[in-house]
């Protein structure tokens, strides 16, 4: 584990850039036929006359793009520990067919468990924007990590 | 929801949205894609990682919730349409709060989910549309809540005369 990151290597303030992800009708469509079958994730007219104006992501599969996001570009490359929630996802704006998003983290603060001090704890900011600068998602979540051998 | 206006749904109001279960294979294809962490993929990675053994994504564990809301919100309101009523414009969520996994979910469980209505307002902004609040759960076979979360929904009002 030693080439993996660490608690210690990130910052209050820091922001961790997370890559791209050109989403597919194809795959909003998979995901929406898998977990969440209605109309206006299957189905472009549909999507156009609902209130979401297009064939636009289940906001599961947005958050579970966003995952992918997080743990290609973040938790991947670090002792990361899971998570054991998430405050509050805002689904600001509908996620459509053609859409390049963009995601990245902000470490809002950080401490170490009382109760497991091999274990640290960061509250972040996840921020999901499209290719026009447009903020898509936008969530708070946990992270655990852990701390460096002593 | 469940094929409800705005002004039919009460506070309390509680649905039993069945359940979910989650295979080994499910599990790794679902992290395959969206969460591709070592205690997602295998067990040897599940046994290293925090959580004991291979176990769901979060977020797998969340789409089963979706999907079961969807069958018995497709339910009520296939009965309803039979029965004649006009059904609502299905809305979408703008989001949810304080989303929790409390344990882990592993190969072989199934996690039966609810929801309960815990509010509902008007929207100024959208004089059709109202917004319903509801509580959410997820227990697993042994009885253990595993997860929950505070979810939203847009909800259309009913059709002024």
């Amino acid at each position: 584990m030693g080439e993996f990151l660490h608690f210690e290597d990130f910052a209050v303030g820091q922001v961790i850039d997370l890559g791209t992800h050109a989403v597919t009708a194809e795959e909003i469509r998979e995901f929406a036929n898998e977990f969440d079958p209605q109309p206006f994730h299957l189905d472009e007219a549909a999507g156009r006359a609902s209130l979401l104006g297009g064939l636009a992501a289940s906001g599961w599969h947005v958050c579970s793009m966003f995952m992918r996001l997080l743990a290609d570009g973040w938790l991947n490359k670090s002792a990361s520990m899971g998570s054991n929630g998430v405050p509050e996802v805002k689904w600001l704006k509908p996620v459509l067919a053609g859409e390049v998003l963009s995601g990245s983290v902000t470490i809002v603060s950080k401490r170490v468990s009382s109760k497991r001090p091999e274990m640290g704890i960061f509250q972040c900011l996840f921020e999901l924007f499209n290719q026009a600068g447009e903020k898509k998602t936008e969530m708070t979540a946990v992270v655990f990590m852990r701390v460096k051998a002593a | 929801m469940m094929g409800l206006f705005l002004e039919e749904i009460d506070e309390g109001l509680t649905v039993d949205l069945g359940s979910y279960h989650f295979t080994r294979d499910s599990i790794i294809k679902f992290a395959r894609k969206y969460d591709p962490q070592p205690f997602h993929l295998s067990d040897e990675g599940g046994s290293r990682g925090p959580f004991g053994g291979l176990s769901a994504s979060g977020w797998h564990t969340g789409a089963g919730w979706m999907k079961c809301f969807v069958d018995v919100n497709d339910a009520a309101r296939a009965k309803l349409q039979a029965a004649g009523n006009t059904l609502p414009e299905v809305g979408p969520g703008p989001g949810f709060t304080n989303l929790k996994w409390l344990k882990p979910v592993y190969p072989g469980d199934t996690v039966r989910y609810s929801s309960r209505v815990t509010g509902k307002r008007e929207l100024a902004s959208k004089p059709k549309w109202g917004i319903v609040f509801s509580m959410n759960e997820g227990v697993n076979q042994k009885g253990e809540l595993v997860f929950s979360f505070e979810g939203k929904v847009l909800t259309a009002r009913l059709p002024s005369a």
